[in-house]
């Protein structure tokens, strides 16, 4: 489902080399670019034949309010009121009067057009450089009409990446746990929606007992860890088929599963007589491996990735601390040495630092350091929260967050938030039930 | 003999509170008598069911330990007596831990504190295969609260019949 439905052709204009509007992703959102968001102009016989297809009155005004919303949440941009433009869409995206949308203070302005053709929908959209009066980018997509939200995503993207010289992360999903019930007996369900909290769907019906999937590299498949029939065993399930099995025959309990960088392994843990050991199988020939052997407990593997690395968690010390080690288990070593308990490592897709959740007098930390253990830095502070996930740029991360419950026990809710890798710009994801234990997808469309 | 128990550790607390003098309100020293806590390990029996008479049916653990207590021990020793008079019970030893840390991390110290009970039971004759060991982590608390008295309940392995 996810492969190939976004046909994409690249039309018009060699983009000039450099960059007049830049912004600078490390600061964080101090000064988000003003971007005026055109809605895409639509003439009437298109707009009837997508109001039937699909069921929206406009399609042109959706899109780009897709786009508006994604470049708003990103914290780095800033879009503009569409009440002062001045500029009708279908005039705009042909040939922008620029002194316009100056006037409005915009740096850069997004415009385009929508097509129903051959019971397709063709999207072409453009990004121009108010201030120097050039265009930027031109590009057009052909698709079916049931996926013009992906093709939001997709402009978002696009525009992303032009204006930050970064990957975008917005036509994406995210897999989580949604949670329902009281505390004590929680009904557990896998979820998965776009990473806007659009499309939502239950993947599981919550007979039983479900935690921390997460996806492999090329979002089709979910590793997790199931309670079916009371045996807690990491499972793998196909998104497009929906097809379920267990991931090997191991003697007790497997869990904090994750996929190897190239897709091809599962990591996880192994419990037996009171300790817990890394272990990994190779899914095409089942060959399993023992990576750690130590009476401690050692779970939460994550590969570098490159794959010659493993980031665990380790109580060997005493205390949860986390360990990085080679993907043979050579070589072990603690990096974690800040005051107070480290859990949950994630390795950044970008291999520079790992994503932790720390423990320190009372109070649950989302935080990075380097792949050393220096240059620590806490990015949120709450009563509890833990289990980042890195987006595939490696910019955002999204965990969870749990609050505290009141004197008679009430009150109990998980939701799921995403904090820059700069340490601002937190948001809570909205998601129809409680939620927990997020994994971000890869970009959809490579 | 419970009785005393609890009368023994009120004195503990009481006798702590007044040499530590750190937790000096009112409202903490009544916590801790109602809720019966020895260190941060519970001793009460609000949520504790009984397998047979005199046979409680859980033990209890300190924070990130899985260390049997003398208490827990005693439990322990009486659940093996009544697993030798009832030879044809399997049990499975449910593991839990509190709140307070990291999913995974706590799937496998749930997985631990089952274990210990294990095996402690298997020292007073319980043959493994009698016994099944199944960790929740954190997922299924008994109190819903968030303070240190509800986490101590929810620190704890529970022996429940199979069969």
């Amino acid at each position: 489902m996810i492969k190939k439905i976004i046909t994409l052709f690249l039309i018009l204009i060699p983009i000039n080399s450099y960059a007049l509007i830049e912004v600078d992703i490390t600061r964080g959102n101090l000064d988000p670019l003003p971007v005026a968001v055109s809605p895409l102009s639509i003439d009437e016989k298109s707009r009837k034949s997508f109001e039937k297809a699909i069921k929206e009155k406009n399609i042109g005004e959706e899109i780009s309010s897709i786009v508006e919303n994604n470049l708003s949440t990103s914290g780095l941009f800033n879009p503009l009121s569409k009440e002062a433009f001045l500029q009708a869409p279908d005039i705009a995206n042909l040939k922008p009067r620029f002194e316009d949308w100056n006037l409005i203070k915009a740096q850069a302005l997004i415009t385009g057009k929508v097509n129903y053709v051959d019971d397709k929908l063709r999207v072409e959209f453009r990004l121009w450089d108010v201030l120097a009066a050039k265009e930027m980018m031109a590009l057009a997509f052909t698709t079916v009409p049931s996926n013009w939200r992906r093709v939001g995503h997709i402009i978002s993207d696009k525009v992303y990446e032009r204006l930050t010289g970064e990957k975008g992360y917005f036509d994406t999903r995210i897999i989580y746990v949604a949670e329902e019930g009281p505390k004590t007996q929680r009904i557990k369900k896998l979820a998965i929606m776009d990473q806007d909290g659009f499309n939502n769907k239950f993947l599981t019906l919550g007979n039983e007992l479900v935690l921390t999937p997460r996806f492999n590299p090329t979002s089709q498949m979910v590793t997790y860890l199931s309670y079916f029939k009371n045996l807690p065993r990491v499972y793998l399930l196909d998104i497009e088929t929906g097809t379920q099995e267990v991931v090997g025959d191991f003697p007790g309990m497997t869990f904090a599963p994750r996929f190897s960088p190239d897709g091809k392994k599962i990591i996880m843990s192994l419990a037996k007589d009171g300790k817990s050991d890394i272990y990994t199988m190779d899914l095409e020939n089942r060959i399993v491996e023992r990576i750690t052997n130590h009476p401690s407990i050692d779970t939460s593997p994550s590969y570098s990735p490159d794959g010659k690395y493993i980031t665990f968690n380790s109580d060997r010390s005493g205390y949860q601390q986390i360990y990085l080690m080679k993907s043979d288990g050579s070589d072990v070593k603690r990096i974690s040495f800040g005051n107070g308990l480290y859990g949950t490592p994630v390795w950044s897709p970008r291999g520079d630092l790992i994503a932790f959740t720390k423990l320190h007098k009372g109070k649950f930390y989302i935080g990075v350091m380097r792949t050393d253990g220096k240059g620590e830095r806490l990015l949120t502070e709450n009563y509890y929260q833990e289990a980042p996930s890195w987006s595939p740029n490696g910019r955002v991360l999204i965990f969870y967050r749990e609050t505290k419950t009141n004197d008679k026990g009430e009150g109990f809710t998980a939701k799921l938030w995403s904090i820059d890798l700069t340490g601002y710009n937190e948001r809570q994801i909205k998601t129809p039930t409680d939620a927990s234990d997020p994994s971000w997808s890869s970009l959809l469309s490579n | 003999m419970i009785l005393n128990k609890i009368f023994k550790n009120t004195l503990l607390v009481l006798t702590a509170c007044i040499v530590l003098s750190a937790c000096a309100t009112k409202k903490e020293i009544a916590t801790d008598i109602k809720g019966s806590m020895q260190g941060d390990v519970y001793t009460g029996t609000e949520t504790v069911e009984y397998l047979a008479e005199g046979v409680p049916d859980r033990v209890f653990f300190a924070t990130n330990e899985s260390i049997l207590t003398t208490a827990s021990r005693e439990t322990l020793r009486a659940q093996a007596a009544w697993m030798r008079k009832n030879s044809s019970i399997n049990v499975v030893l449910e593991g839990h831990a509190d709140e307070r840390g990291t999913r995974e991390y706590n799937l496998a110290l749930g997985e631990r504190r089952a274990n210990a009970a294990k095996d402690y039971l298997m020292t007073y004759g319980i043959s493994s295969d009698r016994i099944t060991v199944l960790s929740y982590g954190k997922e299924r608390p008994v109190d819903s609260g968030s303070n240190p008295l509800s986490w101590s309940k929810n620190r704890r392995s529970v022996t429940v019949k199979a069969n």
